[in-house]
């Protein structure tokens, strides 16, 4: 079973502040992370490979200090990794991300499952993990919590939907993107250590890729950033102090007044 | 390749670019703007200049013919034959949309059977309605209905496509927009026209809600975007509207999908969807304990509404994921929200603040969420609560 693991390099989200002059971020101290769902897409692949032997690759898209969250992973276990990297990427959509990933992953061939997190948190779209199922025509299964099943034809996994849980099978090859909590990953293991200060990681640009200029980067997207702002907060609420009882009168008043409505 | 450059002879050093930067990315040095490698090219400084100073130069790009489409399409999404509110709400604002230029609105539904939904879609904005029928449409499979969607895309030309930043919506659209060549913005909190270009400004939040970015798509078509539930209002349905409706031609090979569903499996009784809750009670870190939310499942129960939580108590373990809301939980709207020991950081605001009254209980007079609540009691939610519940009980009496 060979399986891929697209990871992204994002900052701790938690940590990130606006310049209230400037309505800018201010990124400087704030520490890089591996996007957390990516951890539990690193965790199950890696949990079907011990099972059924093969190899975990994992792969980001990012500028050279990204290999960063690639040693991370090697460390917790993944047998390979590729860095994607080149100038011409700068300034990516989701669809010239894809579009990248994808192709490094014909570039691998004979892959057999590609998984990553179901969202970056900084970003947030979710769009990447279905978009490089379009990209190499294969089939997607989103959202999944658990992978009940894996053999050499097909998967069973749990989709968790509004409302409930669909349970999917899907033929191989196939894209999955993983939710937060679906297991425990491990942590960095001595030897995993070991292995990545020392493995050799790959950089592919886009010449390796075989794409042309404008299906990379900036010219290869379709989107554009155009404002950033910071959201407004609109304050007028009434604030009331005072002893407990009379605050709960007044809650009430409140609430029920809102009952008759 | 995409490049940014500033012309050394035309820049004046006047130093008007640097604020203009979302990114921080410009410096002036020596009187002359320097570009870092935080640039993302998103050319707001490019427009900011008054000498012409800056020019971001992109490859050459294949233009589609932009001015052949138009109008506003929305993907409904049904369950069992019924009709998500987020299609509504999509109908609701598409249609204010379309009254910005005079464009109509048209809705696409894949389903086993329609009913009286075509008609009903209608009085709720559309103007015309797309309708397949097969029973293998009966459940949302991404394959046919990407497949089905593209050709129709294709064939009608909308500026705009929509659809709800649901589980489906989100692993539908990004297929579509992949093999249509065109540009998706993820799970939008706020459309709107540019006036100057006629092109869908798209917002959304990014950076765990702490920034909201405006994201637009000019050279190719359509424009697409999820769409966050609830964030956008139906209109009141008019019965009076007229529509047409026309129905998709299918052949079994558009039918055909590598996936399957074997079994659905629905959340337990108990454990409701918050998101269809009218009222909530919500608990954080100041709850202290698990055992501490049977209060407000008790003032929960006496409102006929939910439980919800921050991420501080379901990190803590005091309650289910389910509950959470939030920027990495759900996104709410109820009739109203009861916020109990719940400081109120944007992560957790992003996912009530659009509910229509909002009530806070918190002992510190600080906290964010007296920010933004509409009413707000600065107390001890253990001595205020149960005064809540007795109150309220005597009052029914």
């Amino acid at each position: 079973m060979r399986i891929v693991v697209a990871v992204k390099q994002v900052p701790d989200t938690a940590d990130v502040r606006i310049d209230e002059e400037r309505g800018t971020l201010i990124r400087e101290g704030i520490p890089s992370i591996l996007n957390p769902f990516d951890e539990y897409a690193l965790e199950e692949a890696m949990r079907w490979r011990d099972e059924l032997g093969g190899t975990v690759t994992v792969m980001t898209m990012g500028p050279p200090q990204a290999e960063a969250v690639l040693r991370e992973a090697v460390s917790m276990g993944a047998d390979e990794a590729v860095l994607l990297s080149d100038r011409a990427f700068a300034g990516a959509d989701t669809w010239a991300t894809s579009h990248t990933l994808a192709k490094a992953v014909e570039k691998m061939g004979n892959i057999d499952v590609v998984m990553t997190g179901k969202q970056a948190i900084d970003g947030d779209t979710a769009q990447t993990g279905p978009s490089i199922a379009a990209s190499l025509d294969w089939p997607q299964v989103t959202f999944v919590g658990f992978v009940r099943e894996l053999n050499q034809d097909s998967i069973i996994a749990e989709r968790y939907i509004e409302g409930g849980c669909e349970v999917i099978r899907s033929s191989l090859p196939v894209v999955i993107t993983m939710l937060k909590d679906a297991n425990t990953p491990r942590l960095p293991s001595l030897r995993g250590k070991m292995k990545a200060r020392k493995i050799e990681i790959p950089v592919w640009g886009r010449e390796d890729l075989e794409l042309p200029e404008d299906e990379v980067g900036l010219d290869g997207s379709p989107t554009r950033v155009v404002k950033i702002t910071t959201p407004e907060i609109i304050s007028n609420g009434e604030i009331h102090h005072g002893e407990p009882s009379v605050l709960a009168k007044l809650l009430v008043d409140s609430l029920l007044g809102r009952e008759v409505e | 390749m995409a490049s940014i450059e500033v012309r050394k002879e035309t820049c004046v050093g006047c130093g008007e670019c640097v604020p203009a930067c979302p990114f921080g990315a410009i410096s002036m040095e020596d009187s002359l703007a320097v570009i870092s490698d935080e640039c993302t090219l998103c050319g707001a400084c490019e427009s900011s200049c008054s000498y012409g100073a800056i020019i971001i130069r992109t490859g050459e790009t294949g233009e589609t013919e932009i001015d052949q489409y138009s109008g506003i399409m929305v993907l409904a999404e049904q369950r069992d034959g019924t009709i998500d509110h987020s299609t509504l709400e999509l109908l609701g604002e598409a249609r204010r949309l379309a009254e910005a230029d005079e464009s109509s609105v048209s809705v696409v539904l894949l389903t086993e059977e329609a009913g009286d939904w075509p008609a009903k879609l209608i009085s709720y904005g559309a103007d015309t309605v797309y309708l397949a029928e097969d029973a293998q449409l009966k459940h949302f499979r991404t394959e046919p209905f990407s497949r089905i969607a593209e050709r129709l895309i294709i064939k009608k030309k909308p500026a705009v496509v929509l659809a709800a930043a649901t589980t489906t919506g989100r692993d539908l659209m990004p297929r579509i927009a992949k093999n249509l060549n065109t540009g998706l913005t993820a799970d939008c909190t706020e459309l709107a026209i540019d006036p100057e270009t006629g092109g869908l400004l798209q917002t959304r939040p990014a950076f765990g809600g702490n920034i909201l970015a405006t994201i637009v798509c000019s050279d190719t078509r359509p424009q697409m975007a999820t769409v966050r539930p609830r964030v956008m209002k139906a209109m009141d349905p008019d019965e009076n509207r007229s529509g047409a409706l026309e129905k998709i031609d299918l052949s079994p090979s558009d039918l055909e999908s590598r996936t399957e569903v074997l079994e659905f499996n629905p959340l337990d009784e108990g454990e409701v969807d918050i998101t269809e809750a009218e009222v909530i009670v919500s608990g954080g870190r100041g709850l202290k304990s698990p055992e501490n939310f049977a209060l407000l499942q008790e003032l929960a129960d006496l409102l006929d509404g939910s439980i919800g939580a921050s991420r501080a108590a379901i990190d803590a373990g005091w309650v289910s994921y389910p509950h959470q809301v939030g920027q990495t939980g759900k996104t709410v709207q109820p009739k109203t929200y009861i916020a109990c020991g719940i400081s109120g950081a944007v992560q957790h605001r992003v996912g009530m603040q659009s509910s229509d009254f909002i009530l806070a209980i918190n002992k510190d007079e600080t906290a964010p969420i007296f920010e933004f609540c509409d009413v707000g009691f600065v107390g001890d939610l253990f001595e205020i609560i149960p005064f809540v519940i007795k109150e309220i009980r005597q009052r029914r009496k």
